[in-house]
């Protein structure tokens, strides 16, 4: 048994059984990350001591019989590299957090460790999560597990990545214009963006404050669903954070969606969409369908329209955000300067890559007076618009599915000089972030190339268990594919 | 909408960034072809709509001012590029 190839779950199980020492699952996770990662780079920073150590307070705990209610007690998990964790480098892939070691942990992150799991190291990302590709790192990008030529997507690409290559048991990944679901999408895995508010942001590095949210990435439903289950909650030090009542996700782990109402809008599958993609969505829709739910198209209109409210309102938050950036308080100092506006200016323009630098400058166009009630305000008119679209459609259906990106990955370094034309690719995803919607994606086929495809659940505001419920029954006539073939004699 | 070099100049201003004769070039062309896309949202009419900022309603919730974290000083003073008996050292702010 390679154990490096168990879900969450069932490495839990077996740690619990005595079967496995949470040593032994550390340790395994770690050689194959040594042995993976060269090709790969998912990794900004691997946490091998800290983790070995923690390894054996975990376990002590588990025999003294602690974590008896926690399924994810002694299995090791990466984060991405934009949410703190106590001591240990934060970067954002960015030059500019190159030597920041947060001195406290981000909320998600304790829920983990309160139920057991071992953080075993940070995650690569386009740089302040500004991209779709994992191209935008300071340290390089990572490599497609599927097809090394091949971009993983991005944002949270080196999670997705990790968890395909079977260098994550999960992950945690952001998603603030489908930073979770595209990169997911891309590396055939499970990724969950949850409603606003259902999990805390505190310690999440900010981008775009009204639209990030922190969320699962892994092998299958079940595992993201555990995963949910442990980092979401309320949490006082997030003043967006709601109080969602129930959090029992694993709940809706039922192969069951007779009677259930889904609808596919006529905008998700128009113009700009890959044809294999389009016709493996319509196969998934059809397997539903099969499967008891009630499936049909229904035409939605504001879709084209998510694209430039999203990237306004994005890019003017960001602009905001990332104003902290000064080099004063931590992160990169410029070594040469005269005077304060120096140091600000040449450490912002030697730390920050091409990408932050154009969404900061977009945000600030944006903003600026005389420009701002035309772009700024009308976008959030437009957001406003985007809502109502989406709350008619749920008067109507349980759940919303399409298409999570319009292709399968992208070659490395195509439309390097047409960003526009990158941004085109977030189509299907921004939609759920203007609106705060939960939405999956999940592996539903795969294209000539033999890259995966995958399937979008989008649901009504704290509708988890919905897209969940559907998510987990399409996953049930459909095994989980790695690209990591089986090694002999193991 | 096209974009000048004024234009790059005041938006670079505003970010507090320095851009080489190259970055701005790219930037010009760049922020033109993205904001003249954003322009499409002019087809909407939105002169009845709210601008909506939170999907949720914000209300103010209160609670008893207590303190919670400890003193920290170190550690927050150890990401700090310069630092001077305990506190951050920036350059002279005013001549």
């Amino acid at each position: 048994m390679e154990i490096t190839k168990l879900t969450a779950l069932e490495l839990g199980k077996k740690i619990k059984a005595g079967e496995i020492t949470v040593k032994e699952a550390v340790q395994a996770q770690l050689d194959r990350i040594k042995e993976a990662d060269g090709a790969y780079n998912c990794y900004v920073t691997i946490m091998e001591q800290e983790a070995l150590q923690r390894a054996e307070e975990v376990q002590k705990k588990i025999d003294a019989g602690e974590f008896a209610d926690s399924p994810l007690a002694g299995v090791p998990a990466a984060i991405k590299d934009n949410i703190c964790t106590k001591g240990v480098l934060t970067t954002c892939s960015s030059k500019m957090l190159g030597n920041f070691k947060p001195p406290y942990s981000a909320e998600a992150v304790e829920k983990l460790e309160a139920a057991g799991v071992v953080i075993i190291g940070k995650l690569n990302m386009d740089e302040f999560a500004m991209g779709g590709s994992t191209e935008t790192s300071f340290y390089g990008p990572t490599r497609n597990p599927w097809n090394v030529n091949t971009v993983p997507g991005g944002s949270s690409g080196g999670s997705a990545a990790a968890v395909a290559a079977e260098e994550a048991f999960f992950a945690l990944g952001s998603d603030t214009g489908g930073s979770i679901r595209q990169p997911a999408s891309f590396c055939g895995i499970t990724g969950i963006k949850p409603t606003y508010g259902m999990v805390s942001r505190y310690g999440l590095i900010a981008f775009a404050s009204s639209l990030d949210q922190i969320g699962p990435m892994g092998r299958d439903v079940s595992d993201c669903a555990a995963v949910l289950e442990v980092i979401a909650g309320h949490d006082a030090k997030d003043s967006t954070s709601m109080d969602a009542g129930d959090y029992k996700f694993t709940e809706a782990l039922v192969d069951d969606v007779k009677g259930m109402k889904i609808g596919i809008p006529d905008s998700y599958l128009g113009e700009g969409i890959d044809e294999e993609v389009k016709q493996s969505i319509l196969a998934a829709a059809e397997v539903l369908r099969e499967k008891g739910a009630l499936v049909e198209e229904f035409h939605m209109d504001m879709t084209k329209y998510a694209i430039p409210a999203y990237y306004i309102i994005a890019s003017a938050e960001a602009s905001s955000n990332l104003s902290r950036y000064d080099g004063i308080k931590y992160g990169y100092r410029t070594p040469d300067f005269e005077g304060l506006q120096d140091v600000y200016k040449k450490t912002r323009s030697e730390g920050f890559g091409a990408e932050v630098k154009r969404r900061m400058m977009i945000g600030a166009f944006v903003l600026s007076s005389g420009y701002y009630d035309a772009y700024y305000k009308k976008a959030l008119q437009v957001k406003a618009l985007i809502k109502e679209s989406f709350d008619r459609a749920f008067e109507k259906y349980d759940v919303i599915l399409g298409p999570t990106a319009p292709t399968t990955a992208l070659e490395i370094g195509a439309n390097a000089d047409d960003p526009l034309k990158r941004y085109l690719g977030d189509i299907y995803t921004v939609s759920a972030n203007l609106a705060g919607l939960p939405a999956v994606s999940l592996p539903c086929g795969f294209d000539s190339r033999k890259l995966p495809i995958g399937l979008q659940l989008t649901g009504k505001l704290f509708g988890e268990k919905d897209i969940i419920r559907a998510a987990y029954s399409f996953e049930q006539t459909r095994k989980y594919e790695s690209p990591i073939k089986e090694k002999e004699g193991k | 909408m096209i974009i000048t070099d004024e234009t790059i100049k005041y938006v670079s201003a505003l970010a507090k960034l320095e851009l080489t004769e190259e970055e701005k070039e790219k930037a010009k062309k760049d922020l033109g072809s993205i904001i003249s896309y954003m322009e499409i949202i002019n087809e909407l009419d939105t002169d009845q709509v709210e601008p909506l900022s939170h999907v949720f309603p914000v209300k103010n919730v209160f609670r008893d001012d207590v303190v919670v974290n400890g003193p920290d000083r170190e550690n927050i003073l150890s990401n700090a590029p310069e630092t001077k008996d305990g506190c951050f050292k920036v350059p002279k702010t005013v001549e």
